[in-house]
């Protein structure tokens, strides 16, 4: 295709254009594109969860941390959701706040209908996380990483849901530093049983073990956690308790410990 | 009702000479129409309860229910045109999650019935809507304790021990009057709420299909608004059945 020289060009100045564009870039220097949420702010760490015998059994420690900062140490951070559901949070703790809000609004609405067919694990965890995609979708995520647990008609139910909206269901459940942490300390007790289930209190000292070590290790973590099950007979969740921790050794340690 | 025809009965946004709006009294004549709807507040919590016509042999039993939840604390059950009440309890639950959705926590009962009261209320302002077919009894247990509120076609609305709306009303009412309803339970008074329902409506229904829902919200319902438990209930009729047969010995007697 030819190209024809502007006739015109003689009667354009440039150099007033150029000008015009640089102070209407200047106008805009010290203004930036709108942006969502791009970080957490007040934070829940590590979610632990594992399948036993009975049902579910979930771990928290109660702190929300503001940076490196324990700002809250008095938080819950598990939900029960119905009768047979529960869900633990790590990440933003206000959006946690938000998304117990909204299952709120769709149990109220379940209740109402009082249709005798109570949501199950599965349906509340398939809502949460078309609600965490279509977050993510809009570029404004609610910044967290839940763990959806449940027992119902028999059967257990563990999934996990972030940010991003990746969903996945396993036996056990690890997030945040857990889950470099904890998760394989968790995936090697399953594997020691072959197939067998815990009893609870198999599962209760692993959970326990487990989040010794993240208290050990984990700067964002507290020795005060709270224990949940879910069951044939409901959702409890245990008032909040310390583990016994040794710190003898520390002494002897210089520099990175090695 | 003299006046009657003199062509002030045909817009509730117009007074009769002597003051009345006659359509607002019309929908009152509606609720009347309905099956007994009984409301007790005992000590501990609420009782409601409503008979129904059972109009076809194909419904499913126990289906088509006419008390309803609004949220895990309100009941709420509007005796009179079964749609209208229907869009009232559409209303309610809008206001319940709107009150939610703003201040995070559960609306009250004095808020709800006062809300309603207004939607109500503004029903009888216009010549382009009629006035709602059915009163409303809203069962609640807030921070306050239960508490039971009724209203009107008009849109008033007042806080009651106990209430009465639908056919034989009146005998109804002159019961709950009899009770001691501080001192009731719950238990005592789904007892009471049979027996009275029963006793009123005996004649006019015997021979037909008919079905009284029961629910309540109590200590003992975790003060939810849930049906009322069925051995309970079956308690409660086998007795209020006793106490009529009872009565009808008693007559015997006298003859």
């Amino acid at each position: 295709m030819n190209t024809y020289p502007n006739p015109f060009s003689e009667a354009i100045s440039y150099q007033r254009m150029e000008q015009y564009d640089q102070e209407h870039l200047e106008s805009l220097s010290n203004i930036s594109p709108m942006t969502r949420t791009q970080q957490p702010i007040v934070t829940g760490t590590s979610v632990l969860a594992v399948k036993y015998k009975d049902g579910i059994m979930m771990t928290t420690d109660c702190l929300a941390s503001y940076g490196s900062l324990a700002r809250f140490k008095n938080i819950e951070r598990m939900i029960k959701v119905g009768n047979s559901t529960i869900i633990g949070a790590s990440g933003d703790m206000s959006d946690f706040q938000y998304i117990t809000y909204l299952m709120d609004k769709l149990m109220t609405k379940e209740y109402n209908a009082n249709n005798g067919q109570p949501l199950a694990p599965e349906n509340i965890y398939e809502y949460l996380s078309q609600v965490m995609y279509q977050r993510r979708n809009k570029f404004d995520p609610l910044w967290n990483a839940l763990v959806v647990g449940g027992y119902q008609d028999g059967k257990s139910f563990l999934g996990y849901v972030n940010l991003r909206g990746t969903t996945y269901q396993s036996d056990t459940i690890a997030t945040g530093y857990g889950a470099y942490i904890a998760q394989p300390l968790l995936r090697n007790a399953v594997e020691k049983k072959n197939g067998e289930l815990f009893t609870e209190e198999e599962a209760k000292k692993l959970l326990d073990d487990c989040m010794r070590v993240l208290f050990y290790r984990d700067a964002r973590s507290l020795n005060k956690l709270q224990r949940a099950t879910v069951t044939a007979a409901g959702v409890t969740i245990s008032e909040p308790y310390s583990l016994e921790t040794e710190w003898g050794f520390a002494e002897h340690i210089r520099g990175y410990g090695a | 009702m003299s006046s009657i025809g003199t062509g002030y009965d045909l817009s509730s946004s117009t007074y009769s000479l002597d003051g009345r709006i006659f359509q607002v009294e019309y929908a009152m004549k509606a609720v009347d129409n309905s099956g007994l709807c009984i409301g007790l507040r005992a000590k501990d919590g609420i009782v409601l309860a409503i008979s129904k016509l059972v109009h076809s042999k194909l419904l499913v039993p126990k289906s088509n229910k006419r008390i309803a939840s609004v949220d895990q604390h309100i009941g709420m059950v509007c005796p009179g045109l079964i749609a209208d009440g229907k869009a009232l309890i559409k209303r309610a639950r809008a206001e319940a999650q709107n009150y939610k959705d703003n201040f995070r926590m559960p609306i009250s009962g004095k808020m709800i019935a006062d809300r309603m009261g207004q939607f109500v209320q503004a029903y009888t302002l216009y010549s382009s809507v009629r006035p709602f077919g059915c009163s409303t009894l809203i069962a609640t247990y807030d921070s306050v304790g239960p508490s039971l509120y009724m209203i009107d076609p008009s849109g008033v609305y007042w806080g009651y021990f106990g209430c009465a709306v639908g056919k034989n009303k009146q005998i109804a009412k002159a019961e709950i009057e009899k009770l001691k309803l501080n001192e009731l339970t719950s238990r005592q008074a789904v007892m009471e709420v049979a027996r009275i329902m029963y006793s009123v409506m005996e004649d006019d229904i015997k021979d037909r299909d008919y079905e009284i829902e029961y629910t309540w919200i109590c200590d003992e319902s975790d003060k939810k608004h849930v049906e009322v438990p069925s051995d309970l209930i079956e308690e409660a009729e086998r007795k209020a059945k006793e106490s009529l047969d009872d009565d009808d010995d008693d007559d015997m007697d006298d003859e």
